[in-house]
């Protein structure tokens, strides 16, 4: 018979659709509007889930996010599995596939159940004691045969295997007042907040909006049915331009300032494309009103766990809205009111009610007599003491005032009372209270523009939901509060907290996820924790997904008795964001793929694709590493692009190169502060070397300082150092400085740089120059001149990385393809070659010049560089010139540049490799210094390395070692200049 | 997230627009050279670290330009923001 | 800014660099702004009321503020600093005018109308495709036409500016790829809002 446990009527779902889904590969017939959990009700599959330690058979326990036992895996087709999602929350559609977790091989036989068997050995402290077990054989046994075991059992639900094909949005939103929870306070906060005309959200975490109002059946409002009110007040909300509405979105996180992060799920449709699933909503609201309500608490007697035994307001919530009965015969036990109500309300549905046991002494609310009044039977000073069966609940033994009593029953409906969900308010730092009548933490003062309403507030019955949720969402506006009339809605009370000590036989749980008994917790406190944060620790209580919802207080309850302190005393663990746990693919949104960060391109860049370039990643930037034509490795294309840039010449894409221009009154003055060189008598049209300290003297960047006019300069960083300079340059003039009259503009993007470098660079570049006499007298090696390239505007530099005459042709970037490609096609009658970032690298070694980041890691000062002669020593100050002569920045030892030639003349070094004294060195001796810079040297024929050697310089000519795996390389040291080194073909 | 009110700009920024620029009011001496190393090293490293109301350098990126603010390290608020080179402004309760 | 002397037209071709992803739909419309002169101007009053003399458009004391003369904008950055965006294709003569009314006062003019590219958006998911990477309350009430403000979009700094009827960002180069990638995926994201 499909769907055995739907009643005829009855509920909120669309019974002219009935959808098919699969649970564990079995078959099942549901309806539009049920989650996976109402339609696995309404067939009798009440076993989903097996539990985290002992897998012992778990059963759904509740109807909402607090679900502890109902995790499944959603299986929505290929990349799209989604593990440890709650049964009471994925909305069924049709084709679901959902299958339940930790168990093997089969939920109903699962091996890993033995663990229960084993007990003891998994109580309180397990992990910890397990993972300080003895060393040596011990140890062995531990990694071959424990460890493996405990792998393979442990974790909750698989994690997907393919990339997720489906998309996650992320939003800002702002508002005026955004309301959290759209239960009967959220809806009257947000009908009073719009009316101030402010922006309203209100949120909930349901697919339809209404919370504990769609499951009122007697309770009217303003003369009308709840429900009615709740249809027409929705319906009002909905036809305001101010106010969203967000269904299906859960708030999982409060920060700092009212900054709320709210998840809302899309789409869980199974589908061939993309889909988009879930959105992120990162809001900032001028005030929050948290209604989240009240979770039901589970009681704590053995056996609590078997499948059939549930939450009582849950199994009303199965009836109320999904039309389907959680048993045929129910038992009821409690410590609340609330759990009469569910009670009567199954036995008007035609559902046998066998017994309601009531912990509490006496029982005469107006529910308990409305339950007697109905024909149940109600026993006070009951306590189950066990439950029977085995995949599900057969029946309880229940103990009636110190009589043993059993019942059969396919349902067990337990109320320990209520506790309010004061998460938010928590994760807002807002202080909680202890509120002894209600023995419940509520919120206390406020931190931030936020107030809690309604049940959350512990302000319980709809009428207080409702003035509570009004007056809050009137202040907002700067209303008056609407007064809403409720009627037929008797007052509730009860409720307890903890485990009673008698009559235990078995587990008495109370963190259903993590597998935590009321023992385990006495454990710890009898093994010596006194604090509520350690106990939780020790036995990890409350650290499950669900973060202990429907655990801390009888948690917190079971751990003040054992310690004989009063319960606030004890205190509380701190309630952490996500509320529930939210996709990675909501946290990162789009940022994944090439969008996970930008990926930055010269104009050039489509150029050097088309010619078979080979890219490297140098900070954001794509650059342009080697072009390997047909047949060549990458050590091949290398050494032809350097050999040919040092026979005729090479094009070199510089455009990622940072650039800033320096300009005003001060700008040398300025630049005589930051760089350590002297600027000051630098004449117009020409270049220096720049070396840019930061104040503890180390060396932080380089690059050319080009003075255009008395007052301006273009300033070249490195690739990755553009942004940090910059910063670093108006941290000393905004602060530091400020009276000096100089401003700074970065021009990085603005200009295309095209490096043209090797001995015939002159002859490609000349035939295009307008305006700019580029003889060596007039144009000598450091000079800079405005003029243009085949009427392009161009900023011409003669400056040369690689050793060689050398210019850099900088265009407004939209020229710099075009002239780029001119450039090439004379280059060709040239014998030029366009070059990467590894040749320039290999040519600028030859030449013993720093890159910084390479030669240099932060420590690294001018004079270990070898840079003195780049100080000017005249200048009273720069940025870094007092710490120079800080005594560890004089001392021998300091580690300096050198040269390195392998002994034979064939082996190449590797960066990073250690520098000693001896060949084989001693276990703890000490490396003299490390590779900085290795490479094959095209035009030396042999391999070359750089290396920061401790007193380096004065160990020129001596052999040193690198040793490396089975062997050591004797090296000699050099200066680090292996080409060149008078400069006669810079200036050729 | 927080919000930063930029003194400049007049108005509350989220603070990804900002960037942290360590303690404020360190002045670098006028004469680094007449410093000895014992007062330059103290200048360079050494920092208060307060539990409680912390004057701290902060840029906006926005304008900018960088700024002053208090911030409580306990609570991680900011109590108040002013322009680089103003009077770090007296708080009740403020420390320091 | 040196004088060229010479200023033959440019015999080689300009391409503006980025991709073309720009979309149009009944919700939202991406597009490409033509190009422009831009400069960067930094100084104090003086210097602003120099600008305005021959620029038409009075740089803004007021933070955040913007001022339009016809087809030209002035734009406050920070204090002492304000972009200046015309019309021009070839920015060099306006650059020139600009140079010389400032002449003799502490500032700074620094042509970078090929450092960035402006993108309009308009419709009316244009603020809802922002917000996906702009914390900003981008709400008419919080950000009224003619606001601007230098923020970011995702991991991209952008200058907003808010006109009648659309939003125009100027990005720098080589980040557009990046910003419109992420206006395609927001409008995906915005699937179902209607604003």
């Amino acid at each position: 018979m499909a769907q055995p446990f739907r009643l005829a009527t009855g509920g909120r779902i669309d019974r002219a659709r009935p959808l098919r889904f699969h649970f564990d590969g079995r078959s099942y017939e549901g309806f539009a509007g049920d989650t996976l959990a109402s339609a696995l009700i309404a067939n009798g599959v009440h076993l989903v889930g097996r539990s985290y330690k002992y897998h012992r058979p778990r059963g759904i326990l509740t109807a909402g996010p607090e679900e502890p036992n109902a995790l499944v895996g959603v299986r929505r087709g290929p990349g799209r599995f989604t593990p440890n999602l709650r049964a009471t929350q994925v909305r069924l559609h049709d084709g679901l596939e959902a299958v339940s977790q930790n168990r093997w091989p089969s939920l109903g036989f699962d091996l890993g159940a033995v663990n229960s068997l084993g007990s003891p050995l998994f109580s309180a402290g397990f992990y910890y004691k397990t993972f300080m077990g003895p060393k040596g054989a011990g140890d062995r046994l531990w990694r071959r045969v424990f460890e493996p075991v405990i792998r393979h059992a442990a974790g909750l639900g698989n994690a997907p295997t393919q990339p997720d094909p489906d998309l996650y949005a992320q939003f800002h939103e702002h508002c005026e007042v955004l309301v959290i929870g759209a239960g009967p306070a959220g809806i009257a906060a947000a009908l009073a907040a719009a009316q101030g005309g402010g922006r309203v959200i209100l949120c909930d975490e349901q697919a339809e909006p209404g919370g504990s109002l769609l499951s009122e059946t007697a309770a009217t409002i303003d003369d009308m049915p709840a429900r009615d009110w709740l249809a027409r007040s929705l319906a009002t909300l909905a036809a305001m331009p101010n106010v969203r509405l967000m269904p299906r979105t859960q708030a999982f996180g409060y920060f700092a300032q009212n900054f709320v992060a709210l998840c809302e799920q899309v789409d869980d449709l199974p589908d061939d494309g993309p889909r988009l699933r879930e959105r992120l909503w990162q809001v900032r609201a001028g005030r929050v009103v948290i209604a989240t309500g009240a979770i039901e608490r589970p009681l704590v007697f053995p056996g609590n766990d078997r499948p059939g035994v549930m939450l009582a307001d849950a199994a009303r919530i199965y009836l109320a809205r999904y039309g389907v009965a959680v048993g045929r015969r129910i038992m009821v036990a409690t410590a609340h009111d609330s759990a009469y109500r569910a009670a009567l309300e199954l036995r008007e549905a035609g559902i046998d009610v066998a017994l309601v046991a009531d912990l509490r002494p006496q029982a005469n609310g107006a529910w308990p007599m409305a339950a007697r009044a109905a024909g149940i039977e109600v026993v006070t000073d009951a306590r189950v003491i066990a439950t029977h069966g085995r995949l599900r609940i057969a029946g309880a033994t229940v103990a009636i005032a110190g009589r043993e009593r059993k019942v059969a029953c396919d349902a067990l409906l337990m109320s320990g009372g209520w506790t309010p969900s004061v998460h938010l308010h928590s994760q807002s730092r807002g202080k909680l209270v202890f509120d002894e009548a209600l023995q419940a933490f509520v919120p206390g003062a406020s931190v931030q523009a936020q107030c809690s309403v309604g049940t959350c507030a512990g302000r319980f019955g709809l009428s207080a939901a409702l003035a509570d949720g009004a007056r809050a969402g009137a202040d907002a506006a700067g209303i008056p509060a609407p007064v809403h009339i409720v009627a037929n809605d008797p007052a509730m009370t009860g409720g307890t907290l903890g485990a009673s000590r008698e009559h235990a036989r078995g587990k008495a749980f109370v963190d259903f996820q993590n597998d935590v008994t009321a023992d385990d917790i006495r454990q710890a406190v009898r093994e010596g924790f006194r604090s509520i944060e350690h106990v939780k620790r020790y036995t990890t209580t409350g650290m499950a997904t669900d973060q202990g919802k429907l655990s801390n207080m009888n948690a917190l309850a079971i751990a003040a008795a054992e310690l004989d302190a009063p319960l606030e005393k004890v205190g509380l663990t701190t309630f952490r964001q996500p509320y529930t746990p939210v996709t990675f693919g909501t946290l990162a949104g789009a940022s994944r793929g090439d969008l996970f960060d930008p990926v930055r391109r010269t104009p050039i860049h489509d150029w050097a694709r088309e010619h078979g370039a080979v890219f490297e990643d140098v900070g954001l930037w794509k650059r342009a590493w080697f072009f390997p034509q047909a047949g060549e490795d990458m050590q091949a294309a290398v050494r032809r692009e350097c050999a040919q840039v040092r026979r005729g010449a090479g094009l070199f894409d510089a455009s990622t190169l940072g650039k800033l221009e320096v300009v005003g009154p001060d700008a040398a003055l300025f630049l005589e502060r930051i760089y350590t060189n002297a600027f000051g008598r630098l004449q117009p049209g020409r270049c220096r070397y720049g070396l840019m300290l930061n104040e503890q003297g180390f060396v932080m960047d380089d690059g050319v300082v080009a003075r255009l006019a008395p007052d301006r300069f273009h300033v070249t960083t490195t690739t990755g150092g553009a942004a940090r300079v910059l910063h670093h340059m108006e941290d000393y003039l905004q602060t530091e400085f400020p009276d000096l009259r100089v401003w700074l503009t970065s021009t990085t993007e603005q200009w295309a740089v095209i490096a043209v470098q090797g001995p015939r660079a002159r002859d490609i570049v000349a035939p295009f120059i307008e305006g700019i006499d580029l003889s060596n007298a007039a144009f000598p090696h450091m000079s800079v001149r405005d003029g243009r390239i085949r009427g392009v505007p161009c900023r011409l530099m003669r400056v040369s990385f690689t050793g060689e005459l050398g210019f850099e042709v900088n265009v407004p970037a939209d020229y710099g393809r075009a002239v780029w490609e001119m450039l090439w096609q004379e280059g060709r009658k040239h014998d030029a070659v366009a070059y990467g970032t590894q040749a320039m690298h290999v040519l600028r070694a030859e030449k013993g010049y720093i890159i910084v980041g390479q030669e240099t890691d932060g420590t690294v000062t001018p004079d270990d560089l070898g840079l003195n002669w780049a100080i000017g020593k005249a200048k009273p100050d720069f940025v870094g010139k007092r710490s120079l002569t800080r005594p560890d920045m004089l001392a021998a030892n300091r580690k300096q540049l050198v040269g390195l030639l392998t002994d034979d003349a064939r082996t190449a070094l590797e960066e990073g490799m250690q520098v000693t004294a001896n060949a084989t060195p001693a276990i703890g001796e000490h490396a003299l210094g490390h590779v900085t810079s290795a490479y094959d040297s095209p035009a030396l024929g042999r391999p070359i390395a750089l290396a920061l050697v401790e007193a380096g310089r004065a160990r020129l000519g001596e052999t040193l070692f690198v040793p490396t795996s089975g062997r050591s390389i004797a090296v000699t040291l050099v200066a680090p200049v292996f080409l060149d080194p008078e400069g006669a073909r810079l200036h050729g | 997230m927080l919000l930063i009110r930029c003194p400049y700009c007049e108005a509350e920024r989220p603070e990804t627009e900002f960037r942290y620029g360590g303690e404020a009011h360190v002045a670098r001496p006028a004469d680094p050279s007449s410093v000895d190393d014992a007062q330059w090293s103290e200048f360079l490293y050494f920092r208060t670290n307060p539990k409680g109301d912390h004057a701290e350098r902060w840029r906006h990126l926005g304008c900018g330009r960088f700024f002053n603010a208090v911030r409580n390290t306990l609570s991680d608020r900011i109590l108040a923001t002013y322009k680089a080179g103003e009077k770090r402004p007296d708080l009740p309760g403020s420390a320091g | 800014m040196a004088e060229n002397r010479l200023s033959a037209p440019a015999l080689v071709s300009r391409l503006p660099h980025g991709s073309d992803r720009v979309f149009r739909d009944d919700a939202v419309a991406v597009a490409r702004a033509p190009a422009a002169a831009r400069f960067i101007l930094r100084g104090g009053d003086e210097v602003a009321a120099r600008v305005a003399s021959v620029f038409g458009a009075h740089p803004p004391a007021r933070p955040l503020a913007s001022a339009q003369a016809g087809t030209r904008a002035a734009l406050w950055l920070g204090p002492d600093e304000w972009l200046l965006l015309a019309p021009e294709e070839d920015p060099e003569p306006l650059g020139r005018a600009l140079q010389a009314a400032i002449d003799g006062v502490p500032a700074s003019l620094v042509d970078v109308s090929q450092r960035q590219i402006g993108l309009s958006l308009s419709g009316p998911l244009a603020s809802r495709l922002l917000s996906s990477g702009c914390p900003l309350d981008l709400a008419p009430a919080a950000f009224p036409p003619g606001m601007v403000a230098r923020t970011h979009f995702h991991k991209a700094e952008i200058v907003l500016w808010r006109r009648a009827d659309s939003f125009h960002l100027e990005v720098w180069r080589s980040f557009v790829d990046d910003v419109l990638g992420h206006l395609e995926q927001a409008r995906l994201g915005a699937a179902g809002l209607v604003s």
